[in-house]
């Protein structure tokens, strides 16, 4: 018996049980849940640009900050908003997650409804339906103006209005003289909202806003906050939901976990009962394996979904292939007459290069679904695939054959069968190196 | 490990099965297609829990109450209590017929959890995913073919890939026969499927590679024996892995949330027919290709080496 290897073997145990129990439950908390474990809604929009025009760079970002601002106003915070490529009409596609939503189609609501302020010159009755259209293009819309509005009570009238303030002066201030002592019309979503007559030039860019159903402080506040956030003119069209209650999601984390911890225990008897003492250290490097792969997940800021989670417990199965199909190349050794350290190493050595080639191909597949698979959830499965065979390499491979070969220099125990080989196999030579 | 019987001789009856079980599917899914949930068509999901075994009348009592009445196979129930109601519906739900949904699970089940959830796809969204999953699988196959070509030699990789395809082809056929629904996680574990068969397929090839350097195998008889032995060798592994990840694929199956139900169904199809066709397909395949060449090659030059 070698005490120095001995030692150092254990060291080995104690760092890995001794960081994954002290700071395993902590790093498992700070990894963001996806919104199938939390609860939330998943809106994919359609962004209505003019024809011809698809979004640029300033439009997106005008558009990002627009939707964030929006969610903000719901009280929850740190929306995810991704643009998603293009529908079969060739319209951009934004996708909105947000977390922690109670209602969801306030929601939709409060995301997909634009401020389509515009002010025109002039309007006219639709006979069929009776109401008021604009006509021509519209003198001024929501795009100019500053995103300061806020709710005013008129200091001569008492009534409830919104104080608007356009970017650019001279723009209000040419309106307002060609249109004195004459009607303007303000539309609110294609909605006549006031049609005031402008009763003198104004020279700040400053204005207010009222009529239609602007009668409460809630109403202005509201109008205010779309305008304010909606200083861009596209529209959105949701095209898909998607939401999971608060409690639906935590019983299928529940669930899901229960499951991950029975069959990970499950799997760890069926090691030690197969390679006894091998199998108790693929165990432990199992162990680093969790561990590490949730430490990338929380560095990575990799969203947890519920696929994810799958291809987490399942990604134990691979690592496991690997020490499975090292041990059996040991028992191959022992077999072949090797001694026990020789074995121990020469089974590594020939088992390593089939593990770098399926793990490989495997790998290759991941890759390929995280480029080609597009929505969310096969991403997400794609990416704690990818990110469990390379843990699984340095775990399950190096890691493990570290305390493999540590254990064995230790010379603790001299008989195969802690090593999985069936009593009686050594040194039957059946077969030649 | 001794070789017990000779596997390859029994290949031709596998070749006839999986064949047969392929035909029945096709027959199948070209005569009814598949079952394809929300992820794919338009339409609405509509998925909540009760905190009692399900009663199916009682919850199609309580959609055709809000005038939507439901089909023969659009309720799921599942849990591990059976609690949990999962219900498909051909149109795209409003947000009236939403909040009227969750009104009515209020008044037939109030002591359930208020807690409805809604997954409803545009039918462009679902085609694009559709399109998308479809590449992801074919250009996932390609990619292998040309490492597996690189790294070992094409005819392996040709053979592997038909076990691959082979194994795509059995869950695709099953979901089919068993009129499973077809969703997005459908598609991961299907490439998941296509990575374990793979990667299975590969841990035989390497041993048969490495046993032909050492026998050198000479006739067809040889080759047979090379690859008979190589199978045998690798079997402690294939049978004990096989059986860890079926572990996990069956408990997340049974206790595992809902929604990765088709997934994990999806997956123990696939791990079994994975392994299965490794042995039973793709070596079958290899040794089959290898022996004509090798034929050609005697009748060409008898001294000539085998071609690696």
């Amino acid at each position: 018996m070698k005490w120095g290897r001995l030692l150092a073997f254990l060291a080995m145990v104690v760092v890995v049980l001794g960081l994954t129990i002290s700071t395993g439950p902590k790093i498992w908390k700070s990894i963001p849940l996806g919104l199938d474990l939390k609860g939330g809604v998943d809106l994919l929009y359609a962004v209505d640009t003019p024809k011809g025009h698809p979004l640029d760079s300033t439009g997106k970002a005008a558009l990002v900050r627009a939707i964030e601002m929006r969610v903000n106003s719901l009280g929850v915070s740190s929306p995810i908003i991704q643009l998603e490529g293009h529908n079969q009409l060739g319209q951009d596609q934004i996708r909105v997650e947000v977390a922690g939503v109670k209602n969801q189609q306030e929601a939709v609501n409060v995301i997909g409804a634009t401020a389509q302020l515009a002010i025109y010159g002039s309007a006219k009755i639709d006979p069929k339906t009776g109401k008021v259209v604009p006509v021509g293009p519209p003198l001024a819309t929501g795009a100019d103006l500053k995103s300061n509005a806020h709710w005013v009570v008129d200091q001569q009238t008492g009534q409830n209005a919104v104080a608007i303030e356009f970017k650019n002066a001279s723009l209000w201030t040419s309106i307002t003289k060609r249109y004195l002592q004459k009607p303007i019309y303000v539309f609110l979503n294609g909605q006549l909202l006031t049609n005031p007559v402008v009763e003198q030039v104004m020279y700040t860019g400053q204005s207010e806003i009222s009529g239609g159903n602007l009668t409460t402080p809630q109403a202005c506040i509201d109008l205010a906050n779309e305008l304010n956030a909606g200083a861009l003119p596209y529209p959105l069209t949701l095209e898909s939901e998607t939401s999971v209650g608060p409690t639906l999601g935590a019983t299928s984390l529940h669930r899901t976990l229960i499951a991950g911890v029975i069959a990970v225990v499950l799997i760890f008897a069926f090691m030690i009962a197969a390679y006894r003492m091998a199998g108790l250290i693929a165990d432990i490097a199992l162990v680093a394996y969790g561990y590490l792969t949730l430490l990338t997940f929380a560095g990575l800021h990799v969203v947890l979904t519920l696929s994810g989670l799958a291809a987490l417990i399942l990604g134990v199965g691979i690592a496991v292939d690997a020490n499975i199909i090292t041990y059996e190349r040991i028992k191959d050794e022992v077999r072949n007459g090797r001694s026990l350290r020789s074995a121990v190493r020469v089974g590594n050595r020939n088992a390593f290069r089939t593990i770098v080639d399926s793990n490989a191909t495997t790998f290759i597949a991941g890759l390929i679904m995280y480029i080609f698979g597009g929505e969310g959830d096969v991403r997400g499965f794609a990416v704690a695939l990818m990110v469990g065979i390379i843990v699984s390499l340095l775990t399950a491979v190096l890691f493990a054959r570290a305390m493999l070969m540590t254990f064995t220099a230790a010379q603790a125990v001299k008989n195969p069968w802690w090593y999985g080989a069936p009593r009686g196999v050594v040194k039957s030579r059946e077969a030649k190196v | 490990m001794k070789p017990r019987f000779d596997i390859l001789r029994v290949s031709r009856w596998c070749l006839l099965l999986s064949g047969a079980i392929t035909v029945a599917g096709v027959i199948v899914f070209a005569l009814f297609g598949f079952n394809l949930s929300t992820d794919f068509k338009s339409g609405s999901e509509v998925q909540f829990e009760l905190n009692q075994r399900v009663p199916e009348a009682r919850v199609r009592e309580m959609f055709a109450s809000i005038g939507l009445p439901l089909g023969d196979t659009s309720l799921t129930v599942g849990g591990i209590q059976q609690n949990v109601v999962m219900v498909t519906l051909p149109e795209q739900l409003t947000a009236k017929q939403i909040s009227e949904i969750q009104a009515a699970e209020h008044r037939f089940f109030p002591d359930a959890k208020q807690d409805i959830q809604v997954n409803s796809v545009d039918p462009f969204v679902a085609e694009q995913t559709a399109r998308k999953a479809v590449y992801a699988v074919l250009a996932a196959a390609a990619c292998i073919v040309v490492y597996i070509a690189i790294r070992f030699e094409f005819r392996f990789a040709i053979s592997g890939i038909i076990a691959l395809l082979h194994d795509a082809f059995i869950v695709l056929a099953a979901f089919a026969l068993l009129r499973r629904e077809v969703d997005l996680t459908f598609v991961a574990a299907l490439l998941t499927i296509v990575g374990y068969s793979i990667n299975d397929t590969i841990v035989i090839f390497d041993r048969i590679r490495e046993n032909l350097k050492i026998d050198k195998p000479e006739t067809v008889d040889d080759l047979r024996a090379v690859v008979n032995k190589s199978l045998w060798q690798v079997m402690n592994r294939s049978i004990r892995t096989v059986l860890t990840v079926l572990i996990a694929a069956v408990i997340l199956y049974f206790f595992g949330g809902i929604s990765i139900r088709n997934f994990t169904f999806a997956l123990i199809i696939g791990l079994v027919s994975g392994a299965y066709s490794s042995i039973f397909i793709a070596s079958p395949i290899w040794v089959a290709w290898r022996s004509r060449s090798m034929k050609k090659a005697s009748r060409g030059d008898k001294a000539a080496p085998i071609p690696e």
